[in-house]
């Protein structure tokens, strides 16, 4: 019944300091959200119609690709297809090699984590550097994101100046913001003066104009995208947009749910590589499009519900799970309640089925999701396919976690609760003797391990009620 | 390339034998509405609030004010775009002044002023097609004549904003200028100096772009 979820979270319970750094975060960013939707009707529209949005991309799907596609390339942008990280790596190394880059600059990008890019660039001798403050500092400690928009979210002052303190030359040890930012900033400005390219993401590609929209608050995402002669950008096929019209709901929606901001510092729409006459901006850009399961997930008329996400992360500042065991316990690159349907759908139940049974199922997500993805009834639907097979193509190993054990005490309860007499009998043995059974009694004992064991009642609720006068409910 | 060929043949083949569904329709949404003569205030208050130095002047003017609020701030140096009206004007009435920042043209492709502007500039000057009200952003358009970078890599941020175009939202801004029929290389969007709350949420200014952002209204 394990699953590496299940092997992580007790760690991540039992650390106090991960605890405190998730608990303060989660908490300012719930409030900071909640400030900015204070009129309920005016949330509803704007939800109703950023929801309306994304569903339109995901029906017309394979069409505003083509169309995406197409103008882009009108544009001079060049458009690659991936259908696999694998290939997607070698797509980015092949645009690389053959513009002799050694070293790239990159603005957050989480397909890049998808894809490990860094890691893959790296053993083919070229250097990517993060530019993304948190980014920058996780890839400094050697660590993955923790969460989707905040990705050092999981780190302190003291953590952070310590690992400054040891990697930048001079700096020493402070805690200072002001300084330790100023530093970051003193690092990575000359990474940028000398990169031979830039890699970014996208958050919202429009089919109409074959434009690209980055949100970001350092700048860094601009740089990253004008500086260098050459700019990757790397997106997942559903990441889209029809029409230009459509960005306004969506950026209403995207930072506000994201961090509680109007509107983030920088919005970039980037259209075409620099023209003859211009004076800065990329000479080529590239937009590599990444499959690596989605189209496998459009299979299915429920599933790809999933495929409207906007990757604002409000979900998991709402959920109870997530802020208690932060990201990593999720070890893959999509945590919180979009992790766990999104994962078990890309990398199959097999190795991912623990997922959607680490939710509470209190619907928090739901409430808040600005694009309105039914993620509980997607834990539910994939719970259930976790552990029966299934005739839906879209997702791996159904069934993988199957237990006869748990089967046959389902089928009991089934029994017990649709033939009366069975069920009157077996809560009266229950309620007589019950009570005797140990706490170390198998099946029991995961429960009673961390919880106090409930106290059958000496009566059954139908003799109770059979004693208050009532002989028929 | 081959297999990215390959790639797409198989990925829209698989989107395209998924069942279809209905294609909803987009729900009735109004994006908010300012009184005309609110307007303007509230762009200022608003982008205020993000961080960013707004001073209130005339066409006339504002370039004096300019090298007056950079001589306060002990910026020595601007880069502008000679190409452009704002340009032209700064760099004339700057002319007449016996004290005035120096000047330095955006004039070249950034290779060949890659150094001076990374490393040796203390200001940038950069017209805006537009402001709005809602989030306090400016709109910038780059040209050939007023380049992107100009904006991005001194530590300062000037930004002239005519209040007359001021509008309410993005939304009304893209629908009445027609862009999804004219999208330049690059537009952005600007809502205060580079930050970061990447350090326990702590706001810091400057980590990128510039730490400052100075607004000039010119009504
Ligand atoms: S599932 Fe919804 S709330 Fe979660 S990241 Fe995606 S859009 Fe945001």
């Amino acid at each position: 019944m394990s699953g590496d979820f299940t092997q992580r979270a007790p760690g991540a319970l039992n650390d106090p300091t991960l605890r405190r750094n998730f608990r303060r975060a989660m908490d300012g960013l719930m409030t900071k959200r909640a400030a900015q939707f204070q009129d309920t009707a005016a949330w509803n529209a704007l939800r109703a119609r950023g929801a309306a949005v994304k569903a339109r991309v995901v029906s017309k799907l394979p069409e505003l690709l083509e169309q995406l596609e197409a103008n882009c390339t009108a544009n001079g942008i060049t458009v690659h297809w991936a259908e696999s990280t694998a290939e997607a790596n070698a797509i980015v190394l092949e645009i690389l090699q053959a513009a002799g880059a050694k070293k790239v600059i990159k603005g957050k990008s989480m397909v890049s984590e998808e894809m490990e890019l860094n890691h893959y660039l790296g053993d083919h001798g070229i250097k990517a550097v993060e530019s993304d403050l948190g980014e920058y500092i996780i890839q400094l400690a050697g660590e993955a994101p923790s969460h989707i928009v905040m990705p050092c979210i999981h780190k302190n002052k003291s953590e952070i100046a310590a690992l400054f303190a040891e990697h930048i030359d001079g700096l020493g040890y402070t805690e200072d913001v002001d300084t330790l930012t100023a530093a970051a900033r003193k690092a990575l400005r000359n990474e940028f003066a000398t990169a031979d390219a830039g890699i970014s993401g996208v958050n919202f590609a429009v089919a109409e104009t074959g434009t690209l929209v980055l949100v970001e608050n350092e700048g860094n995402g601009r740089l990253s995208t004008t500086l260098p002669p050459l700019h990757i950008a790397l997106m997942g096929i559903e990441k889209l947009a029809e029409t230009l019209e459509d960005i306004p709901p969506l950026l209403s929606l995207l930072p506000r749910s994201a961090t509680g901001q109007a509107i983030t510092t920088y919005v970039n729409m980037i259209s075409s590589p620099r023209k003859p006459g211009e004076k800065d901006g990329p000479e080529q850009v590239h937009l590599v499009l990444l499959d690596s399961g989605r189209s496998r997930v459009y299979a299915d008329e429920q599933l790809r519900d999933t495929l409207r996400c906007i990757r604002c992360g409000a979900c998991m500042n709402h959920c109870p799970v997530y802020s208690r065991v932060g990201g990593h316990t999720y070890k893959f690159v999509y945590p919180g309640p979009i992790g766990k349907i999104l994962t078990p759908q890309l990398e199959g139940l097999d190795c991912a089925g623990d997922q959607p049974h680490a939710s509470t199922l209190c619907n928090a997500c739901v409430e808040v999701c600005p694009v309105k993805i039914p993620i509980a009834d997607l834990l539910v639907r994939l719970r259930g396919e976790s552990v029966h097979s299934s005739d839906s193509p879209a997702v791996k190993g159904a069934g993988s976690r199957h237990n006869w054990r748990e089967a046959l005490v389902w089928r009991g309860w089934k029994f017990m609760y649709s033939h009366p007499l069975a069920y009157a009998a077996g809560a009266k043995v229950l309620s007589r003797l019950g009570n005797a059974i140990p706490d170390s009694a198998p099946m029991i004992r995961e429960w009673t391990s961390v919880r106090n064991r409930p106290k059958f009642a000496g009566k059954t609720l139908h003799e109770l009620v059979r004693e208050e006068g009532y002989d028929h409910e | 390339m081959n297999n990215s060929a390959t790639a797409r043949a198989n990925i829209l083949a698989r989107l395209k034998a998924a069942p279809r569904t209905a294609v909803p329709e987009r729900p009735e949404w109004q994006p908010p509405v300012y009184d005309a003569d609110e307007r303007v205030n509230r762009f200022a208050s608003v982008i205020e609030a993000s961080h960013a130095e707004v001073y209130h002047t005339s066409a006339d003017a504002w370039p004096a004010l300019l090298a007056e609020v950079m001589q306060r701030h002990g910026l020595d140096s601007l880069m502008y775009a000679p190409g452009t009206v704002d340009g032209q004007q700064v760099a004339t009435a700057w002319g007449t002044l016996e004290q005035a920042p120096a000047l330095v043209p955006y004039d070249r492709p950034v290779e060949e002023l890659k150094d001076t502007l990374v490393n040796g500039v203390a200001a940038g000057l950069t017209a805006t097609r537009a402001a709005i009200a809602e989030t306090g952003s400016l709109v910038l358009w780059p040209t050939a004549e007023e380049p992107r970078l100009m904006s991005l890599l001194p530590p300062v941020h000037v930004a002239v904003v005519r209040a007359e175009t001021v509008v309410d939202t993005l939304a009304v801004l893209m629908a009445s200028q027609h862009w999804a029929q004219q999208m330049p290389t690059n537009v952005v969007l600007v809502s205060g100096p580079s930050k970061t709350a990447d350090i326990e949420q702590t706001l810091a200014y400057g980590v990128h772009g510039p730490k400052e952002l100075i607004v000039l209204i010119v009504h």
